[in-house]
């Protein structure tokens, strides 16, 4: 053979596949020896962001952690599609209780492994955003506020996707889901003053805050392992696609969780005890509408007209996030 | 060593004395004299390196306590009312799972009308969880119990709830002898759990369950508290060989040898049961009292062996089924079926009603000569006052709620911390 094409996998993106790399640059993910923590034979849907976002994630904490990594998880669909009985994806020792404990039994496994002097183990919890920013709210910030040893990571798909697409707290607004119908004069869920996880974590002061998209997973991946060289509490938001959710084409998860980026939608930062320390800058800013538009659940703003008025609105809070952030 | 101690003290000491190595604290009338203790007993470091989680909530207890057990740590933590319902879900969590988690309940009525006085609504609104319930009739009896729960709940890989009657136990100052550190140790055998979070042997816990197999998973928690039936008599025997006193067990029988009426109670009240017993007993009644330890697992044949002598039995319970009857009562008329022993229900104790002599008395001879009511007796019901309350309620279009009108009517005032 005469020679090998190179391909730029992402197309579109600023990222180039591992193998272009020096090894010691490399991705975890690109890494042979990475040890597919969620391994495959899930039942995911096709595209799934969140099983994405977590193989990043815990691979990469796994490697930061030499394989002494403990996880507990909350109930959703990363739980459900990874466990069915007798069933298991979780190549490490990993605890599903309930839906809204997760951070509290995360504490609980930091205490033990504390009062046992293991100090040589790490522990994650994780879950969706109904598990993380609804139901575990309060576990959340009891385990925030006593900054107990714990890596915290939500997979935001902005809303009950397991239980059939029902709006949470994290869903944004005019977004369609089954509690939040597109119908009646303001279809689509309401404008209300949003519920941003994040910034609440970084109320708490806790060590270390960041967001992350399923887009750079490199990030993803560079976040979490600086995460685990820190102890104390700690938080990742990341922001994952749901095809089924939010009716977009299983081959766009990564575009879709890009435009969220490109638009200011979704602020990608991290923060360090309350302050925010960097974040990443949009290269090719967008309008909303170019996030919008390929999501069957904000078709209603398209059709049978144009909704300016609310995609104005929807701008506007992108607007502010560009500005209160520096995106730009 | 005897000496004059709290109840909730002489727990917190005996807890202690276990070693246990994370312990979950939320406070909650009339239980948080046990966690106050037992967080100064951490902090004092002489529990080692035990961490004393103050958590944000007894559902946040509980689950860190599911957490903590799973990655092998003894885990201790305590609750009552309205905190054992907050942290209902994370007990069947912790059931199914098969956590040893061991918990003190300090007996409390549930809400609303928010009451912080003793009753038994909280434990047996629990009484299907999964759970072994075990039930103490003295101060003395609810410490010793915690050494045998740590012991059971391990040994099967089960929680196991020692209840105790809020106040009346957890706040009485009385002589007892605390289980000595040096005796626990050397009498209770270390933690070695069925099941661990541990890097170097991952397993999960925890998954989805669906019809093809759920069924036997819960077979398998109903076995295993049948096996508590055996477990229970034995290490209560083991129990008292090392400390030399009796404690725990199924079930205790006083005086009812040839009794034609027996009384069956849980917790402190047995007492002042044992008290009447023997005055009617002198006075020539045939009567006796059995004090049911341990209500999960049901020990129902040790319950028809203890009652089927009798021709009436009153089961005297702190709590009742709203719109059935009695809890207790069903159990035992279960365990009494096809034998012609009747069964009367007596709700008593409600929210802190004094549960007198004076009362149990005419009600036991009401008993024996079977002026009794077959329904539901309600003791020391001021029957006037629910019927005024009822007319007065029904005549009018809006009359409000009833538990401040009945405040009103009787011009009380209801007073206490929360």
């Amino acid at each position: 053979m005469a020679g090998r094409e190179i391909k730029f996998f992402q197309t579109g993106s600023f990222a180039v596949g591992g193998r272009l790399l020096d090894p010691e640059q490399r991705s975890v993910q690109s890494d042979e020896r990475r040890s597919n923590t969620l391994t495959s034979g899930h039942r995911a849907c096709q595209g799934c962001g969140e099983a994405l976002g977590a193989r990043y994630t815990l691979d990469a904490a796994m490697r930061a952690s030499g394989g002494r990594l403990i996880a507990a998880n909350a109930t959703g669909c990363l739980e459900v599609f990874s466990t069915p009985y007798p069933e298991s994806s979780w190549q490490l020792p990993w605890i599903h209780s309930l839906f809204g404990n997760a951070p509290a039994v995360a504490t609980g496994v930091a205490a033990a492994l504390k009062a046992k002097g293991r100090d040589d183990v790490r522990v994650i919890g994780q879950g969706g955003d109904g598990g993380t920013v609804d139901i575990g709210m309060g576990c959340l910030s009891g385990m925030f506020e006593r900054n107990d040893d714990v890596l915290f990571v939500c997979y935001d798909n902005e809303g009950y996707m397991n239980t059939g697409v029902q709006r949470s707290g994290a869903t944004p607004p005019a977004a369609r889901t089954a509690t939040t119908q597109a119908v009646g004069p303001e279809p689509g869920n309401v404008f209300g003053q949003g519920k941003s996880a994040p910034l609440i974590a970084m109320a708490h002061e806790i060590p270390y805050v960041a967001t992350a998209t399923v887009a750079d997973l490199r990030d993803l991946e560079a976040k979490v392992e600086h995460a685990m060289t820190l102890r104390g509490a700690r938080y990742i938001h990341v922001l994952v696609t749901c095809p089924l959710g939010w009716g977009s084409a299983s081959r766009d998860t990564i575009r879709i969780a890009r435009l969220a980026c490109e638009t200011g939608l979704f602020p990608v930062f991290e923060a360090a005890a309350g302050d925010v320390t960097s974040v990443t800058k949009i290269r090719h800013r967008l309008p909303v509408q170019e996030y919008l538009r390929p999501q069957k659940r904000y078709a209603h703003l398209f059709e049978p007209e144009e909704r300016t008025d609310v995609i104005a609105r929807i701008q506007s809070r992108a607007d502010r996030n560009i500005e209160r952030f520096g995106l730009l | 060593m005897l000496r004059q101690i709290e109840g909730s003290r002489a727990v917190a000491e005996t807890v202690a004395a276990c070693r246990p190595e994370v312990i979950c604290a939320y406070p909650i009338s009339p239980q948080t004299h046990i966690v106050e203790g037992l967080s100064q007993i951490v902090k004092a470091g002489e529990l080692g390196t035990c961490e004393f989680l103050n958590v944000e909530s007894e559902f946040a207890a509980m689950s860190a306590c599911i957490g903590a057990s799973a990655a092998g740590a003894r885990t201790y933590t305590a609750t009552a009312s309205q905190g054992l319902l907050f942290m209902a879900e994370a007990l069947y969590n912790a059931s199914g799972l098969g956590l040893p988690i061991v918990m003190t309940v300090a007996n409390r009525a549930i809400g609303a009308p928010i009451n912080i006085w003793n009753d038994h609504s909280d434990a047996m609104s629990q009484r299907d969880s999964g759970w072994i319930q075990l039930y103490a009739e003295t101060n003395q009896e609810a410490a010793d119990l915690h050494v045998q729960a740590f012991e059971l709940a391990e040994e099967l890989s089960l929680p196991v709830m020692v209840c105790m009657d809020g106040f009346i136990l957890t706040h009485a100052v009385e002589r007892l002898e605390v289980p000595a550190p040096e005796q626990v140790a050397a009498h209770l055998p270390p933690f070695v759990p069925r099941q661990l979070l541990d890097p170097d042997d991952p397993m999960t816990i925890g998954a989805m369950v669906g019809p093809e197999a759920f069924t036997e998973v819960k077979y398998l928690m109903h076995a295993k508290q049948k096996m508590a039936l055996d477990a229970i008599p034995r290490i209560a025997d083991r129990f008292e060989s090392s400390f030399g006193r009796p404690s725990g067990g199924l079930l205790r029988s006083y005086r009812c040898d040839d009794a034609a009426t027996v009384v069956l109670a849980l917790g402190s009240v047995l007492g002042t049961i044992e008290d009447v017993v023997d005055e009617l007993r002198e006075d020539g009644v045939s009567i006796g009292a059995v004090g049911l330890k341990c209500f999960r697992p049901y020990p129902l044949e040790e319950v028809r062996a203890a009652l089927a002598g009798a021709e009436r039995v009153v089961v005297l319970e702190k709590a009742f089924a709203v719109g059935a009857g009695g809890i207790v009562g069903q159990n035992v008329r279960l365990a009494l079926s096809g034998l012609p022993t009747r069964v009367h229900d007596v709700v008593a104790g409600l929210g802190g009603r004094p549960i007198t002599g004076a009362s149990l008395r005419t009600l036991f001879l009401d008993a024996a000569a079977d002026r009794l009511d077959r329904g539901l007796t309600f003791l020391d019901l001021d029957r006037e006052l629910v019927e005024r309350e009822l007319r007065r309620a029904g005549d009018l279009a809006r009359p409000g709620p009833h538990a401040e009108s009945i405040l009103r009517q009787i011009g009380a005032v209801a007073a206490g911390p929360v």
